[in-house]
Formats: structure tokens, sequence, C-alpha cells
């Protein structure tokens, strides 16, 4: 992974002091609330409904050993022993003081990282795929890039008061992980005619309250100008971009109103100021970015071990965590591993302080000592050598971070919601843990299969709910927590928005209507066949009478 | 004209060194229990409470203060909107409760 020289440990470093010293000023009364405010925001810092919570940065889901037991050190000191691990890869602390956030800042950037651009209106941390460097289907590992990004985007003095928040995703293989679709710039790796690899660039992707898919500006961007042509999108959109009503700033309401062709065609006069300038990413660049995430010393391994065959034989447990929870490596005799944060009647994505110590250990023996966070909020070991899945299982179990449960329906994206944020209009946890229960056995959720289920809490849409199969937005009606349903959103390369189905209904109802939905597609499904593929066959309305005639 | 419609009103803000969630008290304090908040039973009552918050928020003592709707129970202020109680009485759940940490 990157490491930070004198130069960025020093910066990081005289930021955490710069502002020590504004909280101070700010406690002291010398700056106002709006004042402070654009100041701790650009510092991940938010006030939100209980308490200060701070956002930290994991650029592109990327943590060692060193940096989780930061994390968990900052948990434990600082706020209640846990922390919520986002959908766009980051951390969130939900009980930061303000007077000791410094401290919590001055912690992290020991072990390089910070929580720079994880709020305001400056382009945010830079997403990917998850198994970046170790996916068989992957074309080129992104991570260099989302390197080259980060360096770019960060503290760019021209987009740091951009109309809106503004972020990347990058994917390198065709099978999409980072949903870069619904990202105001998705970019997607893939090979041209001539064999070369380039960008395929997409903006305007977002959700929240005008949920659009992001739309092809540019089929094939030679890789050498992919900063001169980022440079080019983020200018036509800070210069062309509304800035008076917040409800409209963001790149896609303007991609949508102009069109996509318009868009291309503005970025490329743009672009063409700035293409042969010194933006141009050089093969000394590339090669250097690159050696940052050279592989692991990887040993030579059978594909096939009979320690886990015969486990798996022995123990059904075992055997569904392996079927779930596993994916493939590009080199033999290694997995990938997902730990599911998502317990049974748990809140998703929370890590408890001893879970993420414990995790900082196992990645250390069971890997590389490093992990990934997904963006569907569950932590992957990314190397773990197949004759070790026995032991990483039996340490996990314990840690209740073996669920098997990857991918299917207790495997839920939900936002923070009505519990701790201070925008949202309902609860989004307790509805994730009500679903988690109903769904606990794992063989009944094994037999369901692969079902995304995606909760927010409001109309800002952080749970993805509008590219959720199922998806439960809270709403408040009538002074009471009511929940809208959408049905057939896919967040992949065939990313798709819900629709919805009806009414909204209250909270006490909506676990059951998900179980109506449920058992209707066990009901109507062929041979095989997914959720979203049986939505996609029969259409709303077989679920849509489960839910509003049956009920 | 006297509004018959009038609810009765506390007023909340954040606590700027913590962010916790406070209620204004009749002694000019502010408390972390909804239940000590001064009550406002009608409009100029709630505009003067309102009026004394916002001086404690020029003096960097809270956050955005604003008025709530309450009801009386048990002789004490409740919040009368989920929202209001969520934010009176912390998560609907108290989440990893056996989890150490030095804060409560």
């Amino acid at each position: 992974m990157y490491r930070y020289d004198e130069l960025d440990r020093t910066f990081v470093r005289q930021r955490v002091a710069q502002f020590r010293g504004q909280v101070a000023r700010r406690l002291a009364g010398e700056l106002s609330e709006d004042e402070f405010k654009p100041l701790r925001l650009l510092n991940g810092l938010y006030l939100q409904l209980h308490a200060y919570m701070l956002r930290v940065a994991i650029p592109y889901g990327m943590l060692n050993a060193h940096q989780l037991r930061a994390l968990a050190a900052v948990a434990r000191k600082y706020d209640r022993g846990y922390g919520h691990f986002t959908t766009r890869q980051n951390i969130q602390f939900n009980w930061i003081k303000l007077a000791e956030a410094p401290d919590a800042l001055a912690d992290l950037a020991e072990v390089g990282i910070h929580a720079i651009q994880t709020s305001g209106n400056t382009i945010r941390n830079t997403t990917t795929d998850e198994f970046a460097g170790v996916a068989p289907d992957e074309i080129e590992d992104p991570r260099p890039w989302c390197e080259l990004i980060r360096q770019w985007s960060t503290l760019h003095p021209e987009f740091s008061f951009l109309p809106r928040k503004f972020k990347i995703a990058v994917t390198g293989s065709p099978h999409d992980r980072a949903a870069v679709r619904v990202h105001d710039i998705g970019l997607r790796m893939h090979r041209n005619d001539a064999g070369e690899v380039g960008f395929e660039v997409l903006v305007g992707g977002g959700l929240g309250r005008t949920p659009l898919i992001a739309k092809t500006i540019k089929r094939f961007l030679p890789k050498q100008h992919l900063l001169s042509y980022l440079e080019a999108v983020l200018r036509v959109y800070n210069l062309a971009g509304r800035r008076d009503n917040i409800y409209k700033a963001r790149i896609k309401i303007l991609v949508h109103e102009i069109g996509a062709e318009a868009m291309s065609a503005r970025v490329e006069a743009e672009w063409a100021t700035l293409r042969d300038g010194d933006l141009g990413v050089t093969e000394g660049d590339i090669a250097r970015f690159a050696a940052y995430f050279e592989p692991p010393p990887y040993r030579e391994r059978p594909a096939r071990s009979e320690a886990v065959e015969a486990l798996a034989l022995a123990d059904p447990a075992f055997a569904r965590w392996r079927k779930a929870n596993l994916f493939p490596h590009k080199v033999p005799g290694y997995v990938a591993v997902k730990l599911s944060l998502k317990p049974a009647g748990g809140p998703p994505g929370d890590a408890t302080a001893a879970q993420l110590d414990a995790i900082a250990g196992l990645c250390e023996r069971f890997g590389f000592g490093e992990v990934r966070v997904s963006h569907e909020q569950n932590l992957v070991l990314p190397d773990v050598a197949l004759d070790d899945l026995p032991a990483l299982w039996r340490a996990l179990e314990p840690l209740g971070l073996a669920t098997a449960n990857i991918g299917l329906v207790s495997d839920i994206i939900a936002c923070p919601g009505l519990d701790y944020c201070s925008l949202a209009n309902a609860r989004s946890i307790p509805i994730a843990e009500r679903l988690g229960r109903r769904f606990a056995e794992i063989k009944r959720a094994h037999d369901v299969g692969k079902l995304h289920i995606n909760i927010s809490g409001c109309i800002n849409a952080c749970g993805h709910h509008h590219v959720g199969h199922i998806g439960l937005l809270g709403v408040d009606k009538n002074g009471a927590e009511h929940y809208q349903i959408t049905l057939g959103g896919r967040a992949d390369e065939h990313a798709a928005l819900g629709k919805l189905l009806g009414p909204a209904v209250p909270y006490d109802a909506v676990v059951d209507a998900v179980e109506r939905i449920v058992e209707t597609y066990v009901r109507l499904r062929r041979d095989g066949e997914i959720f979203i593929d049986t939505v996609a066959r029969v259409g709303v309305a077989p679920f849509k009478e489960a839910v509003y005639v049956a009920a | 004209m006297i509004d018959v419609e009038f609810s009765s009103k506390v007023v909340t803000a954040n606590r700027l060194h913590d962010g916790a969630v406070v209620f204004r008290r009749p002694d000019g304090g502010w408390a972390v229990r909804v239940e000590e908040a001064a009550v406002a039973p009608d409009e100029p009552a709630a505009k003067a409470l309102l009026g004394a918050a916002e001086a404690d928020a020029l003096a960097a003592l809270v956050v955005a203060p604003y008025l709530i709707d309450v009801e009386t129970r048990a002789g004490a202020p409740m919040p009368t909107f989920y929202r209001e109680r969520i934010r009176a009485f912390g998560p609907s759940r108290r989440f990893h409760v056996d989890v150490p940490s030095r804060h409560p």
C-alpha cells in the first residue's frame, strides 16, 4: 500500500495542529459556529443527533494492521468502543467530543490516516473494488490509479469549494464491485481493440433525491491522460454546476440538463487546453505508483486443500461459510475472505474495538497484514492461504465475524439512520436488525440465495436504497416512521434503479412486508434464478400483491 | 389573539464541547435530561426561552438551539415527536452495551 513519506507525515501533523488551534478558538468563543462549521467539516467532523461524528478516510478501502489498531484505540479512548464502516469504505465514530477531536486525529496521523475531505464540497475518498489486486477477472489493479487520484484531488486548490460534494469510483474488473455507475465519476478499466488498457469515463451517476445512472462521456481514455481528463471534467462542473440550489448542485443534474453529448463536448474542449500540460502521467509515474501495490510474497501452493475439503464434509456450518464468504483469488492456493459485519440482529457495518484489534492480528497471521473495507460494509482479508481457512474460521467464530451471509438476505447495507443522523427521517438500524433476526437461520438465508437489501433513513440515500434488490427508504408520514419499498435495483455493471412498489408501510409492518416479498420470490423462482432475475422476469406486480393485497 | 392550538415547548441544543443533547433549565443552565427543561406554555414564553438560548449560543456554550413541542407526562415534559424523543433519550437501543470504553 501507499506509504507516507516525510512530506506527507509533516503535512498531516501540521493539519492536525491547525485544526487544534481552530477548535481552541471555537471553544473560547472566538469563532462562531457559522465560521467554524466549514473548518470542522473540512476535517470530517459533523455535529449529529447526539454528538459529534468523525468520519475518517480509508483511501480506496485499504488498511494495514497498525491502522486497524489505531482505529480500535480511537474507538476505545475517544468514542464508545465501536466504529461504523460506511458505503464509501470509510469509518465513522459516533460519539466524539469536539474538545477531543484533535487528539483523535493526532493519534490517527501517526499511522498515516486522516479525515481530510471526508466532508464538504470537495472530492471525497476515491473508492474501488474490495478485491483490487487479487480478483481473477481483473484487467489491471486499479489501486495505483486510485492513489494517483487521491494525491491529485487532495487539497486541490481549484476544487476545494465545488458546487457540491464529488465522488469518484474505479473498477479494474468487468464485474463492477465498486458501483461506478452511481458515482459522480465512474472509471471502468478495459481494453480497446488494440489491446491497450484505458478508462471508460462515466459521469453524472448518483443516488439521493434525484437518482441517476452515470452516462459514458468517453469510451476509451488512454491511461496517461487520466488526471488531465479528470481535471477537465471537474473544471467544467466547477464552472457550470449549479450553486443556486443545493438539490440541483451535483454534476448529475448538469449532465442530465445538458445531456451526455454536450457534457462530453464541453469536457473535450476543456481537455484540449490541459491534455498536453503537466498533468500527464508518465511511464515513470505509473511504475512508481504501481510499486506501492506490488503483490505480496505469495508462496506456491496447491489449488486444493484436503483439510478444507474434510472440514466442509464434517461441518455444515463451515461448508456454508466457505460457500458464502470466500471469493476467488488470482493466485492458486489463496482466497479472499469476507468477514461479515452483519451478525444476525446486529447493526450493519459496526465493528467494536476488540474486533478491530483481533482483525489486525488475524490479517498478520492469515495474510500480509492488510485488510480491505467493502462498500457493502464488510471487511476483507484479501490473501488467505487455503490451508489456513479452518484455523481462520475457528478464530472468527468467537469474535462474531464468521456469519455465513455475504451477499445474502441478511447482509444488509444500512445508513446510521435516525438513531444517529440529524438528517434522517426514520431509523435504519433497528429495521436491519429485525430483518437480520427474521432471516437469522443461515440455512434459510442460503436457500433464498443472493439478495441485497439496502436501507436508507432519508432521501439522501446513504444506504443506497435505489440500487438494492430490495430497497427501503425511511420517510416521515404524519409524524410516524414509514418505509417506501423499491424492487429491482442493482449497483453492478447492469446498474438499475429500483421500482417503487406502492405506498410506504409503517415501521412495524416493514419486516413482514419484506418477508412476503422474499416468500413470493421463492414461490415464483425458476431453478437457479436469483431474486433480481425473478423480479426482472415477472415484474413487480406479484410482489405488490403480496405486500398490499395479502396484508 | 390567543392561539388555542399552541403546544408547550422546551428549547434544545447541542452542548458545544461534546455535542451532547441538552435542554434549557428554568435557572438558565442546561440539562441533559429533558425532564429538567423549562417549559414555555405560550408563544411569548417560548420566544423568551429561545432568545435566552440564542445568547448562550453566542457565548459558545451550545450550538443551534431550537424549540420543540412537548407533552406533559407524569408532571414532566416529554418530546411529542419521535425524532426529538430519539434525540432526548439516545439511540432506540444501546448498541454494543458490553463494549468497554472511557465514555459512558
